[in-house]
């Protein structure tokens, strides 16, 4: 593949200009190209993704990648609600590991008030982001290996799944909106006996995981389809700003949890898996043994859990305990003005990337003083890679566009807002 | 923590040495250095930034702009973050644009990147980037009218309806890519039909 010559003048960017092309790549009788379009609703597109697609025979010539089908205004939204309303919205954003957005943009105002929330909640917020993190990769790799053929590990995957969302509700109350973050901590405390049924389940994810790998890994037809698809070397996946798994399966070992820790991420012991040539394959096997590190960095905080508070003690920024509320004058004001007014950072702005299922989460925000943000922005990983799907499918058979789709994993709702 | 703090006026300082001339101005927020740049210096100072070894800023995570109404004189600011892979630190750029001449020169020839994150900031904010190929709506839809994200957009505003797009009746993907729209009009319609009645030899009828 990757041997016609319209690659060379590639400049990187969408837009069909047919009238000068040449005749493509001489493999067929054809002399006109042909223009499939794929999406916006599509079986093998899970989330709404147009891609128009010139073909030359079977071979892409030319792509453009259309996003936006599922905007809905986040940042604009984010603008007319205080810090902690925002919540519910970030859930929205890759809504098949919720709590990672939720705790992202925790961190951010965090930041902006210069506080640093309690250890017991920075390890809940570990465990629940691993958690989370290895909900959305057992997602994307089961939704793909279907697209591929392989509906029994489909099944498997979802079958572990449940038991982690079995997890995160019992603790947050929801499967998939759990807006569970808070600013100054998280909502709630672990469940009892959490630990051994985490234990329990994470023993049934490994079972599922053997099998899903006896199934997937050196499965002919399976290699054939990922091997030497829509590779990206290490050069143009930084300059085309890759991030997460993607980057690292072009052999770039950046992980934010290692690169800059936030949360106590400097406490557990875990490996950066990366791959070597950057193809669809190598995004595959990073993801699954992403997943295995993800259940050991939460077996490491599920043992080393420390006690004290969940929140912050500060009254400006998180909620007083009921008690102060019934009981004293000072906690009842403190209670109504955060929950009137929200909380107040300083006026700034500041920008704060963590660690996402699909690459760098940032958020972005500016505060003018009040208790609503003057402007949020999020940095979505999915977004930006789709802005490389071009790239990945140029050159490559249309049958390839479904599982490169698969491994660039966009959701809709982080990719659109 | 203490070890960010260093690393930052570390930055700072390499920066002064690399592109000292050509920052307006420089603080450091919130443990970030925040840098602000003119206009006719921005690709410079990116460009130096990616290039130096000293600094290495090989990845450009993030392009947004802030609408600062009338609390500034230039109405926007494009913000541009910068990370480094190697050297693991982060750098803010921000650069002003006023409201008459919304122009910015665009980073894509430092950063393929670039391309998804300047169409965005144009479809939101209306701010064009100079040099950029493919200045199309991306989040929105070609007819939509106004930008979004600027604070005189109201929350809640309502948007004309569009006519049906035109089906794909012809095999050309100048066509398909941007549709020409098409308004049906149910009168032309009946023409056509009366039209159809003539030519079989009936008596045309209102």
């Amino acid at each position: 593949m990757n041997d016609g010559k319209l690659l060379e003048v590639d400049v990187g960017v969408g837009g069909i200009s047919t009238s000068v092309r040449p005749r493509a790549l001489g493999d067929d009788l054809h002399s006109e190209t042909m223009v499939v379009n794929l999406g916006p609703a599509h079986p093998a597109t899970h989330g709404t993704i147009r891609i128009v697609a010139e073909l030359s025979g079977e071979k892409i010539v030319d792509a453009d990648v259309d996003v936006g089908y599922l905007h809905r205004g986040f940042e604009k939204m984010s603008e007319t609600v205080d810090y902690n309303q925002v919540m519910p919205y970030t859930d929205r954003l890759n809504y098949v590991s919720p709590a990672i957005n939720n705790f992202g943009w925790c961190l951010t105002i965090e930041k902006l008030l210069e506080i640093e929330v309690p250890k017991r909640a920075q390890y809940i917020r570990v465990i629940l982001s691993e958690i989370s993190r290895v909900a959305d990769h057992l997602t994307c790799l089961g939704a793909s290996a279907m697209e591929l053929g392989a509906f029994t590990v489909m099944l498997y995957m979802m079958e572990a799944r449940e038991d982690l969302w079995d997890l995160i509700e019992e603790v947050t109350g929801a499967r998939l909106t759990v807006s569970f973050g808070r600013v100054g901590g998280v909502k709630d405390d672990l469940t009892p006996g959490f630990a051994e049924r985490a234990e329990a389940a994470f023993k049934k994810v490994r079972a599922h995981l053997v099998n899903c790998d006896r199934l997937l890994t050196r499965n002919r037809i399976f290699i054939d389809r990922m091997c030497d698809v829509a590779v990206i070397s290490a050069e143009e996946a930084i300059s085309m700003s890759l991030t997460g798994p993607l980057l690292r399966a072009s052999g770039v070992k950046h992980d934010l949890r290692k690169a800059t820790p936030y949360s106590s991420y400097e406490d557990f012991e875990f490996d950066v898996p990366v791959g070597l040539k950057g193809d669809n394959y190598d995004r595959f096997l990073v993801r699954f043994a992403e997943m295995e590190e993800s259940l050991k960095i939460c077996e490491q905080a599920l043992a080393k859990l420390p006690e004290g508070a969940i929140t912050v003690s500060d009254p400006h920024v998180a909620l007083v305990p009921k008690d102060e509320v019934y009981n004293s004058i000072d906690g009842m004001i403190n209670h109504f003005e955060l929950v009137m007014y929200g909380v107040k950072p300083p006026k700034g702005s500041v920008y704060n990337a963590i660690e996402g299922a699909n690459g760098e989460l940032g958020f972005y925000v500016v505060s003018d003083g009040t208790g609503r943000p003057y402007r949020a922005h999020v940095r979505s990983p999915s977004f930006i890679h789709m802005g490389a799907m071009r790239k990945m499918i140029l050159g490559a058979n249309i049958s390839d566009i479904v599982p490169t789709f698969g491994m660039i994993n966009m959701i809709g709702g982080e990719c659109d807002r | 923590m203490v070890d960010t703090k260093s690393r930052t006026s570390e930055l700072l300082e390499t920066l002064q040495k690399e592109a000292g001339e050509m920052l307006q101005d420089s603080v450091i927020e919130l443990g970030d250095l925040v840098v602000t740049v003119a206009p006719e210096h921005l690709t410079k100072v990116l460009s130096t930034c990616k290039n130096s070894p000293a600094l290495a800023f090989n990845l450009l995570s993030d392009i947004t702009a802030i609408d600062w109404m009338d609390l500034r004189d230039e109405r926007f600011e494009v913000v541009y973050q910068l990370l480094s892979i190697s050297k693991l630190w982060r750098l803010t750029v921000k650069v002003a644009v006023s409201e008459s001449t919304p122009e910015v020169d665009s980073v894509l020839s430092l950063w393929a990147g670039a391309n998804f994150l300047e169409r965005e900031v144009w479809d939101m904010f209306g701010i064009r980037f100079k040099g950029h190929p493919d200045l199309r709506r991306i989040l929105m839809y070609e007819e939509f009218v106004g930008y979004p994200l600027r604070k005189d957009y109201p929350v809640q505003g309502k948007q004309p309806r569009i006519p049906l797009r035109a089906p794909e009746v012809e095999n050309t993907a100048r066509r398909m890519h941007r549709p020409d729209l098409v308004t049906i009009r149910p009168k032309s319609r009946s023409q056509a039909s009366a039209n159809a009645q003539a030519s079989e030899g009936h008596s045309s009828q209102k």
